[in-house]
Formats: structure tokens, sequence, C-alpha cells
């Protein structure tokens, strides 16, 4: 993997090296200031060192214009590295619309990692690479953090949300995973590995492995084992919202908000079903905390994301039919 | 001393800047919670007596008038005028948490006290209003609990005839304190109470 | 505020006896106290320092269980940044010097000082409770929520250790309010204060300001865990995130209680070792005030992964990068102050030096941190360890131990071997960044915080880093033994050893219990070296 002594990570991915170089630059802005500094101070007490007891130092009590000039210029360089240091982050908090899906839980002291193909694994992670990879990150129990310093990329995941993150490995080879946010005992045995691996290798282990169904699949399966059907028909005949097509459409609460159905709002919708009720609906959804993990919410998720509005629905495409009002 | 009276004084105003960062925490969750969950926050409200709450709006009111007169009445020398109105803002202080306690009384007997006990017919997130209600009312009280050992002890020293107006910054200083409680109070009241009761 | 002292000796010698110095209410005396806990807290803090640099001597975690590992961080963290960094200057270096800084008998409320010491004490004691109870094991940051529904470890207890620990810091910040605005002698005008008081009078400011936010927010964890309230709960929508923020905003601020002091210590010894007027002293002054005030507004820097909108990252992310100018622009007055100085190499230069080495890596290397993308790889690895103990420890304790040497003629009316001041000095500078600096590289090179094993291609700058911790251990021991010692020497210090203007050296070392033999007046500005020469010069 990698030399036995290394000092500097390797840079796997497709913004590594972007990130190194911003570091490259605030390194050398500092060294440089650093150096300035610390040779100033040990020059000035050498060279002006005290010769005889009474002496005293010269009457200087300072100056505007360097008060000025070391304001500004640290000012100047602070901005730069604001701006370098956003445009990153934001590069980094936005997934390609073409990214591949992969969900990963964190629970103590594991990493449980589904594809929406249905191959699981525990610690570790097979992904192609020049592929965009989009992980949804849940938590079982506490904070944890989902880290790949080759890749530089790093989310936490927050027991009761989604979070995201993404990243395109670049070079073949097998990268450490690090729990990044301290969990319990055993916080530092929370660790893995990614798998890059070209994409016929990656398809070929995708196709070799043991799978319990898709996530899509299993997600249609716990929508009827839960029994959320009796209530979500595929028509407006039942008591809850139709879900097909709600996923990305904004929808009008009850309380005169107007949300847009997310990853996050579907998670709510299951495990905190009181937040926020469609307007039209009844307050009557049962909660599903302690009934479903979260693995099963990535998919009851990702099967909903995927149904697709009905062809006879009205032609307006966002609100969802779920915002029709009296909706029986 | 001029100087002992402006340092005490000052050193209340800091005291109580500090008290308000101190609730200030649990309003940031409030204002939180309430914009995430509207409608536990509507429903939680419901469930609080605002006759009582009013009631007891209206005694601190009525507290800090007594308390502002008898800062006064020190200031003139007073002593019938110290003493009577100190006892009243006693009284009035023990009425707020006499009423208090039979508010508490009746959650705990509704099952609104969050935790184990707490109903489970209710949305969950009422847990979050009620945790919050209880936090802010109850370090509430205890700052009126502070507040009237304060008095008591104002109520001793003002007894024994030790104030004037060349020496009246006990009475000052606790009266600062007196009307800080009482204005968290007029915050928490609406806050808690009052949720959607306009329509 | 009367004394029942007298007026002649010492404040060492009179009043006597054991509860004359536990009912004192001598700022100075008051000062000692906290000295002598302090340091027995800096002791245990570095005691779980040397356990935790043990374990990762090897990359297995075969030294202790990793449940012990976890509480021994924990306990490291809690003891140092509670119970030794907050005190430290300001209730020592503070306490003595304030008053006498401003021409004063004491405090304004010196029985609040005392009591603000039993609180110490107390939560110290809660504190210590909670270790020999079986620890905790949630790190000093108490993240929920595994602090207040999954550890099973004495959280309540600890947590209640440090709530009341807080009052103690809330009622310092308050005493050196009041004191500052209401005491200050006749002609002591702002402008002419030293920056150590402008110092301590902004880190005042933040004790007062954000200590009752981390108390409330220590005081609705405690709840959940004992009374079963739902504040950060998931389950019922409570979000775990809202913890950090009202954590945060106290912690931050915290760590400039935990610097602004140093920078004071520094800002008189620099003037002293050159004897020449601070460089820019006013912008040194607004500087203290700035980093205080814009430093409440930077603290979502800790949270940019955690979940907390793009759009507040940037706001933290751009204020973050804004506080960093006042402290570049008090690192360059001092050095500017050293131009055309006369400057000693006696042991308080050390101090300087190093200090400014020092903080100058740990502040620069704060911006590394505050550049969003930049902060999501370095994010909870030992990047950022290494970063906040090169300000807290290298900045920091740096400046607690200058201080303490620079004052310490004045407050025990003794003197300490030169020589071995300076290669105290000497040995904890090379300890402390060969502790620290190679945790920089394994910090970039991926290794998180509050591992109990790692891989093993970390280890090299493992060993490295304990092996510094070795040295820096030797020279914190030096230095006890050092100003121990000289406890048992005569008391024969001059009033003024460096030669240094300000208007604790006008009096003996030292100091008589009433600071001042009649009320001073001010009549000159601070540093005021080249006035003095010249007037000497025209008598």
């Amino acid at each position: 993997m990698q030399s036995s002594f290394p000092l500097f990570p390797e840079a796997a991915s497709s913004i590594a090296s972007d990130v190194d170089l911003l570091y490259f630059f605030i390194l050398a802005v500092s060294s440089f200031f650093a150096i300035l500094v610390s040779a100033a101070v040990v020059y000035f007490a050498i060279k002006y060192r005290r010769r005889h007891a009474d002496e005293v130092g010269h009457d200087i009590h300072g100056s505007i214009a360097l008060e000025l000039i070391w304001t500004v210029i640290p000012f100047v360089l602070a901005m730069v590295m604001f701006f370098w240091g956003a445009d990153l982050y934001f590069r980094l908090a936005r997934p390609p619309a073409d990214s591949m899906e992969v969900f990963v839980v964190g629970k103590q002291w594991m990493w449980k990692v589904q594809h929406p193909e249905g191959v699981r694994e525990i610690n570790e992670l097979h992904v192609p690479i020049n592929r965009n990879v989009r992980i949804t990150l849940g938590s079982e129990d506490v904070l944890h953090d989902y880290y790949i310093p080759a890749f530089r990329v790093k989310m936490d995941a927050v027991p009761g949300k989604l979070t995201t993150m993404w990243f395109k490995a670049t070079k073949a080879g097998t990268y450490r995973i690090f729990c990044a946010e301290y969990c319990g005992t055993q916080h530092s045995g929370m660790i893995g590995h990614v798998i890059a691996m070209e994409e016929h290798d990656y398809e070929a282990w995708l196709a070799g492995g043991r799978t319990t169904g898709t996530a899509v699949e299993n997600g249609e399966r716990l929508f009827t084992q839960l029994a959320c059907i009796t209530c979500h028909k595929t028509d407006t005949s039942g008591r809850g919202p139709v879900l097909a097509g709600v996923f990305g459409s904004t929808v009008q609460l009850m309380d005169g908000r107007k949300v847009v159905v997310d990853e996050n709002y579907l998670r709510e919708s299951i495990m905190n079903p009181q937040a926020k009720i469609v307007l039209g609906y009844q307050p009557i959804m049962p909660t599903f905390q302690g009934t479903v993990s979260e693995e099963n919410l990535l998919q009851l998720i990702a099967y909903i994301k995927q149904l697709k509005a009905p062809a006879a629905a009205p032609a307006a495409g966002a609100p969802a039919a779920a915002g029709q009002p009296g909706g029986k | 001393m001029g100087q002992q009276l402006e340092a005490s004084v000052l050193g209340m105003w800091v005291f109580l800047v500090t008290e308000v960062m101190f609730f200030g925490g649990l309003f940031m969750a409030y204002i939180l919670y309430r914009s995430l969950y509207p409608d536990a926050w509507l429903a939680g409200s419901h469930e609080l007596n605002e006759m009582l709450g009013g009631i007891n709006t209206v005694v601190l009111i009525f507290s800090s008038l007594t308390m502002a007169l008898a800062v006064r009445a020190a200031q003139v020398g007073s002593w019938m005028g110290q003493v009577v109105n100190l006892i009243l803002t006693i009284i009035f202080g023990t009425t707020f948490l006499v009423v208090k306690y039979f508010e508490y009384a009746a959650k705990f007997e509704h099952h609104l006290v969050p935790g184990p006990h707490f109903d489970p017919a209710r949305d969950p997130a009422q847990q979050l209003y009620f945790s919050l209600y209880f936090m802010m009312t109850g370090i509430h009280a205890l700052h009126m609990v502070v507040g009237i050992v304060l008095m008591l002890i104002i109520l001793r020293m003002a007894w024994k005839g030790r104030f004037s107006a060349e020496y009246y910054g006990p009475v000052e200083v606790s009266g600062l304190y007196w009307h800080f409680v009482d204005i968290v109070w007029i915050f928490l009241f609406p806050l808690l109470y009052l949720i959607g009761k306009h329509h | 505020m009367t004394h029942a002292g007298n007026n002649s000796g010492s404040y060492l010698d009179a009043p006597h006896g054991i509860a004359s110095w536990l009912l004192t209410k001598d700022h100075k005396r008051i000062a000692i106290l906290y000295l002598i806990s302090i340091t027995v807290f800096f002791m245990i803090g570095g005691l779980f320092a040397a356990g935790i640099r043990a374990e990762l001597l090897t990359p297995a975690g075969d030294l202790f269980t990793a449940d012990l590992y976890n509480k021994v961080f924990t306990l490291h963290g809690v003891v140092m940044i509670f119970f030794f960094l907050i005190p430290s200057i300001p209730a020592t270096l503070g306490n003595f010097l304030v008053p006498i800084m401003c021409g004063a008998k004491d405090l304004a409320f010196p029985r609040i000082n005392l009591l603000s010491w039993y609180l110490y004490l107390i939560g110290a004691m809660l504190t210590l409770g909670a270790v020999f109870m079986g620890g905790v094991d949630t790190g000093w940051t108490f993240y929920t929520p595994y602090s207040s529904m999954a550890s099973n470890t004495n959280v309540t207890l600890a947590a209640l250790g440090v709530f009341i620990a807080g009052f103690s810091s809330i009622l310092t910040g308050f005493n050196f309010i009041v004191t500052v605005h209401r005491m200050r002698a006749p002609g002591l005008t702002w402008f002419r204060m030293p920056l150590f008081l402008w110092a301590m009078y902004a880190t005042s400011l933040v004790m007062i300001l954000g200590t009752p936010v981390v108390a409330i927010t220590i005081l609705l964890v405690g709840a959940e865990r004992a009374l079963g309230f739902a504040i950060f709960d998931p389950r019922v929508g409570g979000d775990p995130v809202l913890f950090q923020h009202l954590f945060w905003f106290y912690s931050h601020p915290a760590v400039y209680i935990m610097i602004l002091p140093g920078m004071g210590v520094i800002s008189e010894l620099v003037a002293a070792v050159s004897r020449k007027q601070i460089f820019g002293y006013s912008f040194v002054a607004y500087s203290s005030l700035a980093i205080a005030i814009i430093g409440f507004l930077v603290w979502g820097h800790h949270m940019f992964v955690s979940s907390q909108s793009i759009y507040a990252g940037l706001v933290f992310s751009i204020i973050t990068m804004i506080v960093a100018v006042p402290s570049a622009v008090k690192t360059f007055n001092w050095a500017a102050t050293m131009y055309k100085g006369s400057i000693t190499w006696e042991s308080p230069t050390y101090w300087v030096i190093g200090f400014m080495g020092l903080f100058l890596v740990g502040g620069l290397t704060g911006l590394f941190l505050g550049a969003m993308g930049l902060d999501v790889h370095l994010h909870d690895t030992y990047f950022v360890v290494a970063h906040f103990h090169y300000i807290m420890v290298g900045g920091g304790v740096m400046g607690f131990l200058g201080g303490i040497h620079f004052w310490w003629p004045k407050m025990t009316g003794r003197t300490y071997p030169e020589t071995a001041g300076k290669i105290a000095a000497i040995l904890v500078f090379v300890g402390f960044n060969l502790t620290f600096f190679p945790q920089f590289v394994v910090g970039y090179l991926g290794m998180p915080r509050r591992y109990h094993a790692y891989p093993e291609e970390f280890q090299i700058l493992n060993v490295l880093s304990t092996g510094g911790a070795g040295v820096l251990g030797v020279g914190y021991l030096l230095i006890v033994t050092y100003l121990v010692a000289s406890l048992f020497k005569p008391r024969n210090a001059p009033a003024n050893p460096w030669g240094a203007t300000g208007l604790e050296w006008d009096i003996p070392s030292p100091p008589i219990t009433l600071n001042f033999e009649t009320e001073p007046v001010v009549t000159e500005d601070a540093y005021n070296y080249a006035g003095r020469a010249q007037k000497a010069r025209e008598n």
C-alpha cells in the first residue's frame, strides 16, 4: 500500500491534489511568516543586546504605516485562503448528478455498506475508479464519521438524519477508512478499507457478490411488510399521500410551510411522522422509530425515490398528488 | 462610600449579563425546536393553564413594584416602607412558587413529565417541548428561591434599621436581581403559555 | 473592603497560621492558593498525558484497555482545560497583579475572590471523585448523544464538577471587570494601563459572556442523563448538533480565555526585556478586545463536517480568517518592540522567544483549519491536536511559565537560579516541538484523534512524539524543583530585579498586605523607559 514510513498521504481521488494544493499554499505562506518573524526576533535579540546595566531601548512608539501594512497584507492573504477553501468545500459538498449511490450506516463499532444492486459489505467499500460515487450516510446510535484520507473526504454520520458525501477515485488501490468522530469503546477499531477497482473488475466483483436483493427490492418488500401500502396507495383513495413521483417535489404542509421532499424528509416522515404533516391529511401515521433500522430506512427511501408519477396524473409536475386538497 | 455602591451596582449588572447568557442557551434551544416542530409546540402549550400563568405574571409584576418601593423607602430612610414592601415582595414571590407547585403537580398527574412516564400516545416531539418547559421554568423557579432568601436577609437588615440614605446598596442591588428574575418570567410566559392563543 | 491586617511586614508574614490563609481576603494570598491548586492539577493532567503518549508508542492498544484509554484522554482534556488552563494566568498572576497594576489595595470584591477559589476546589474535588469512581470516557467535548445516552461512565458527576468550576471562572472575570472599571488609581487612564490589564479585561469579558452558556449546556446533558429529559435525543426529534452549537459557543471563546492572558504576559515581558515602549501600544490593546469579541462569532468552524449548512460554514470560515488578523498584528508589534531595544539575555527573554516561535506555529496552523475545504481532510485528526497544543501549551503555558518566572521575585521575595531557568526554557521548547510537530505530519496522513490503536505506518511519528513528551516532562519537573527549592532560600530579592517599569516594581518584594503605603498617582504612560532615562540624565 504505502511505504513503511510515509510522510504524506497518497492522492487517490479527483479532488485530493486540489486539497493538497491549498495545503501547500497555506504552508508556504505560514512558513514564510513564521521564519521571517522568528528570525527577526532572534536577530534583534542578538543585535540589540544590552551592553550595560542602565541602558534602555530607543524611544519608538509605533508607526501607523507599518500597522496598516501588517494588517492589510495578512487580511488579504487570509481572504485568499477563505475563498479558495470555500470553493473547495462547495465542490466537496455537491455530489454530481450522475453519481452512483452507495448507502453506509455506522453503528458502534462497524460500517455497514450497501450497494443499490444488493451487495453488502462490512467495513469495506468496493468502488469503481473514475466514477462519481455518492454516499448516503446514516447512524444507528451515536455520532460517527466516515473518513477516507487518501480521498481527502470526510462526513459525520449523525443519528436522526442522513448526510451525504461524494468522491471520484482516480487510482486503483486499497485505502484506509477511519471513523473520525469519537463514539465509545472501539472507536479506533471502527476502521476499514476502500478497494478502488477498474470498472470491469468492479462489475465482476458486483456480479459475484452474494446479494439479498437490491435496495429497491428490499425497500418494496419492507413497504408491504410494514403495511405502508395500506395507507399510501397508488391512487388517492388512501389515508396517506400517494408517494409515486413525490421525491424531489415540493409539498405544502398543514402549518403553511413548504418543504422539498428529499431523503431527510422521507426519513423524518417515517421516524417522526407528526413533524411535517402534508396539508389535507390527518396526523394518524404511526412512528416506525425502533421498528426500522437505518439500513431499512435507506432501502425504503431507495424504493420510494424511484416510484414514478403515474402517467395519467395531471400534467403539472409538482406539487405531487399528495398536495391536492380533500384528497380522499 | 460612593465608590462601593458604584462598584456593587456595576458588579450586579455584570452578573445579570451572565444570567442573560445562561438563560440564553435555553432560549436558543427553544427557538430551534419551535421552528422545527411547531405543532408539538402548539399542542404542548395547550396543556398549560394560561390563567394560572397569567396570575403568576401579575403577581410578579406587583412584586417588582413592591421591590422598587422598598428600595425607595431605604433611600429615604423609611423603616415602615422598607419592612412592609419587603414582606409584600416575599409574599408575592412565595405565591408564585406555590402556584408553580400546583402546576407542576398537574403535569405529573397528566404524564407530561418527559422521560419514562411520558404519555406514549403523544407526539414524541412534545417531550422536547416539556423538557424545555421544565428546564426553563424550573431554573427560573430556582432563581426565585434564591431571590426570596436574599429578600429575607435584606428584610432582617432592614428590620434592624441598617439602611439609610447613606447606605442602601444591598437593597438596590437585590432589587436589580429581583427585577431581572421578573423580566425572565415576562419572556417565559408568552413563549410557553400563549402559543397560538391569538386565534 | 478593609483588611484587619497591618501595614508593615509582607503579605506572606502576617497574619499567621493556616486559618489566616484559608480565610484570607488578600488577593495575593488567594493567588498563591490558586497557584498551588492549579500546579497539582497540572501534574494530574500531565500524568494522564504520559499515559496517552505511553500507549501510543506502539500501534497496538496494548497498554490500556480501550475503555481505560478513552477515560485517560477524556480526563487529560477535562483536567488540563477546566482545572489548569482556564484559571491558570487569570487566577494566579491576574489575581496577584490586577489590583497592584491598578494601584489599588485589593480587587473590588475580595470575599467573592475567595469564594471563587473554594468553588474551584469543590468543582475539582467532584471531578476527582468522578475519576476515582471509574472515570469519564466521553472526551472533554461531551458530544451527544454519546454523553447523554450511550456512555455508562460518571458523566453527570464530572459535568457537575466542571459546572461548579465554571462559576469560579465567572466570579474571577466579574471581579476583574469591576476592578478595572472602578478602582484605578488617580492618573491611571485606560491608555496608560499596562497591556497585561487590557489582556485580563478582554479575557474577563469572554469569561462572563461565554461560561454561562457551557453551564446551561452541561445542565441540559445532565438533565437528559439523570432525569430522562429529551433535549438532544434524536429518537424524539432532538438534534445532536444543537449540543455542538451550544458547546462550542463557549468552548471556542474559551480558547481565547486560555491565550489572551499569555499574550498579556508576553507584552509585559517583551517591554521589560527590551527596556522599550511596546510598539503600537493602542493597536495591541484594541487587538485584545477585537480577539475577545470576534472570537464569539467563529464557533461553527468546529462543525464544518457536522451537517451544518454550507452557508453557515461560510460565515464562520470568513470570520475565523478575520480573527487571525489581530493576533498577527500583536505578533508583529512584539517583534517590532525588540527592534532597537536594549535586550537582556536573562531567562525571561528565553520565554519570550520560545512563546513567539510556538505561538507563530500554533496561530498560523489555525489558518489551515479555517479554510473549509482543507478542514474536511484535517478535522478530528492529529493536525488539530497539534494545532491546539501549540497554542495552549506553546502559547498559554509558555506565557504562564514566563510570567511565573518574571514575577516570582515579586510574589515570593526569592530569586531562582538563572542558569536553571534558561535550561528549563530550552528543554521545554525543544521537548514541546519534538512532541507536537510530528503530530502535524501524522495528522495530514490521516491519523484520527482519540485513537487507542493505530495503523503501523504511523508508528515512527508517534515514537518521536512520545520521546518529545519525555523531554518536555523533564523540563516541567526541573521548573517545579528549582522554584520550590527557592522557597527555602532567604527572602532577599530586590524590589525591581529586572529594572522594569510598572507599579508592581515600585513596591517591595514581596509586597505588604495593602500593596501600597500610600495610594499611587500615575503620571506617565506604561513602559516609559525612554522618558525615565531622559529624566535621570537631566538630574
